[in-house]
């Protein structure tokens, strides 16, 4: 019971400098917008106001599912794609020779570089955005992945072959377990792409999503207050992304890679 | 001819920038079925490539390795190499890990076998645990349990307890003596701890520089268990720490049963 007492205040003790540097930018954003008496620039109390009116008429949860769904898409249509291709490349080496330099070509192109060609083949509907969160997506998984296979320690893989298992067997229990915890940190790190890219996607669409939201609120009148809600809202989400995909590293199946 | 392991005349050698290392220079060895033979040398003297090519995890460059007449030319589970460093499988359960060597029977009939094993090591209610829940002891121990639950004909230990503490090492060798009383297993022990292979082995080889050959081989006759303060064996210890070239100041004695290697 202490423990867990002790914990929790050990929690709210770390958890309380970066709040009150939080209250503290909000309160000199307000500070600064009422002196410099600006029309433009909201107040953070407009900013909530502008959240809580398309929160009560709906249009907010409608951009705020278009984007998620999108991302969602995109993203295990990538990790479907990336998981079996980098098992692949770090089995077996010519797959990997053939494959790596165009992959290291194509993965330093931003997504947003795609934008035209994605518009050209998919036109500005919902394809367009899955598929540039697609290839967002997939290089980093694929390359955490291939790496992964390449950094199983040896011993492992040679106590395998010392006890004469079968191929499907030393792929089920040794491969894929083993190279499980770097698929999870490809999946992390792919998503939080996937997630900065889904708002620039939207900008290209018609109607829906946090990024058409951006857009939008700008186009109809300088809603800046809408703006900066959907950048909060962005960020609040994200960091939810992120800290749901830190739990499945606490994963018994992953677990031991992560330290005890 | 009862000769389980016929090591005949193999040679290994490491070729750097156009020189060849010879690193084993034609080593024989026979090791009957059952017996316990430690193997010992300097660092550095190619212990581990010995191992490797004894194993199957090697080929030497000339000569061959022979089980039962046949010739090794890869790994099997007729033979299960437990290290140093250790290989349980950090993503299995105690349990998993020790069925993962069985490719035949039913689930249940490998679940029992694993935790009869797990039981024969002291593993009992541990058999759901990771192995990062487990101490070093402990892991040893699961990964004995590993190699014993396939019942492999040999077991190649390489260096397997020079990662644990003091205490735990005299622990671990005497339940090994206690397991290998209950199940005969031919030992090729490889080791730097000449009491270890005193306390443990039949046979000890002492292994020369390289290019590595056999210097000199001891046979222990004292029934286990044994006491390393016995006067036979200091005696035993001091010749072959001589032997390794720690050059202490003693005479030979004729209660030791020796044999001089050509």
């Amino acid at each position: 019971m202490d423990k867990l007492k002790n914990k929790l205040h050990n929690r709210l003790h770390k958890a309380w400098p970066p709040l009150l540097l939080i209250v503290a930018l909000v309160g000199l954003w307000h500070w600064a917008v009422v002196t410099t008496q600006t029309v433009i620039f909201p107040t953070p109390q407009q900013v909530l106001d502008g959240t809580m009116e398309l929160a009560r008429d709906g249009t907010l949860w409608q951009h705020i599912g278009a984007s998620l769904k999108r991302v969602a898409a995109g993203f295990i249509l990538a990790t479907l794609v990336a998981v079996p291709v980098g098992l692949w490349m770090g089995r077996v080496g010519a797959v990997y020779n053939t494959l790596n330099p165009l992959f290291q070509i194509l993965r330093p192109i931003s997504p947003i570089a795609w934008i035209p060609l994605a518009i050209l083949w998919f036109g500005v509907g919902d394809v367009s955005p899955v598929f540039l969160i697609f290839l967002s997506a997939v290089f980093p998984i694929i390359v955490q992945t291939a790496n992964g296979v390449h950094t199983i320690e040896k011993r492992y893989l040679d106590a395998a072959a010392n006890f004469g298992v079968s191929r499907r067997k030393m792929f089920r229990q040794v491969v894929v377990p083993a190279v499980l915890p770097d698929i999870v940190v490809g999946m992390r790190i792919s998503l939080g792409v996937a997630w900065l890219v889904v708002v620039a996607a939207e900008m290209i669409v018609r109607s829906s999503g946090l990024g058409f939201m951006i857009i939008d609120a700008r186009n109809a009148g300088n809603r800046y207050d809408l703006v900066i809600a959907a950048m909060v809202i962005i960020g609040i989400i994200g960091l939810l992304l992120d800290v749901g995909m830190r739990r499945l590293e606490g994963l018994n199946s992953v677990r031991w890679r992560y330290g005890r | 001819m009862d000769a389980k392991i016929v090591i005949d005349d193999i040679r290994k050698g490491f070729t750097r920038k156009g020189e060849t290392l010879q690193v084993i220079a034609g080593l024989s060895l026979n090791v009957k079925d059952g017996e316990f033979v430690a193997i010992v040398g300097p660092s550095g003297c190619g212990k581990s490539t010995l191992m490797k090519m004894i194993s199957g995890f090697a080929l030497p460059d000339s000569g061959a390795v022979r089980i039962d007449g046949v010739e090794v030319r890869g790994p099997g589970p007729q033979g299960i190499v437990i290290s140093q460093h250790g290989s349980v499988f950090p993503w299995l359960t105690v349990r998993e890990n020790l069925m993962f060597g069985l490719n035949r029977g039913t689930p249940a009939e490998k679940r029992a076998l694993a935790d009869h094993y797990a039981e024969m090591v002291g593993l009992k209610g541990f058999e759901n645990a990771y192995p990062r829940e487990l101490s070093g002891g402990m892991l040893k121990r699961v990964e004995i349990a590993r190699a014993l639950v396939v019942k492999p004909q040999i077991l190649y230990m390489d260096e397997p307890f020079s990662a644990l503490d003091a205490l735990m090492n005299l622990r671990i060798r005497n339940e090994l003596l206690r397991i290998l009383q209950e199940e005969r297993h031919t030992v090729i022990l490889i080791t730097h701890d000449v009491e270890e292979a005193l306390y443990l082995a039949d046979r000890i080889v002492v292994l020369s520089q390289r290019p590595t050959r056999i210097q000199r081989t001891f046979q222990v006759t004292q029934p286990h268990p044994r006491r390393l303060s016995n006067a036979q064996l200091q005696q035993m210890k001091d010749e072959i720490l001589s032997e390794l070239g720690l050059d202490l100041d003693l005479d030979a004695s004729a209660d030791v049963v020796e044999q001089r290697q050509a």
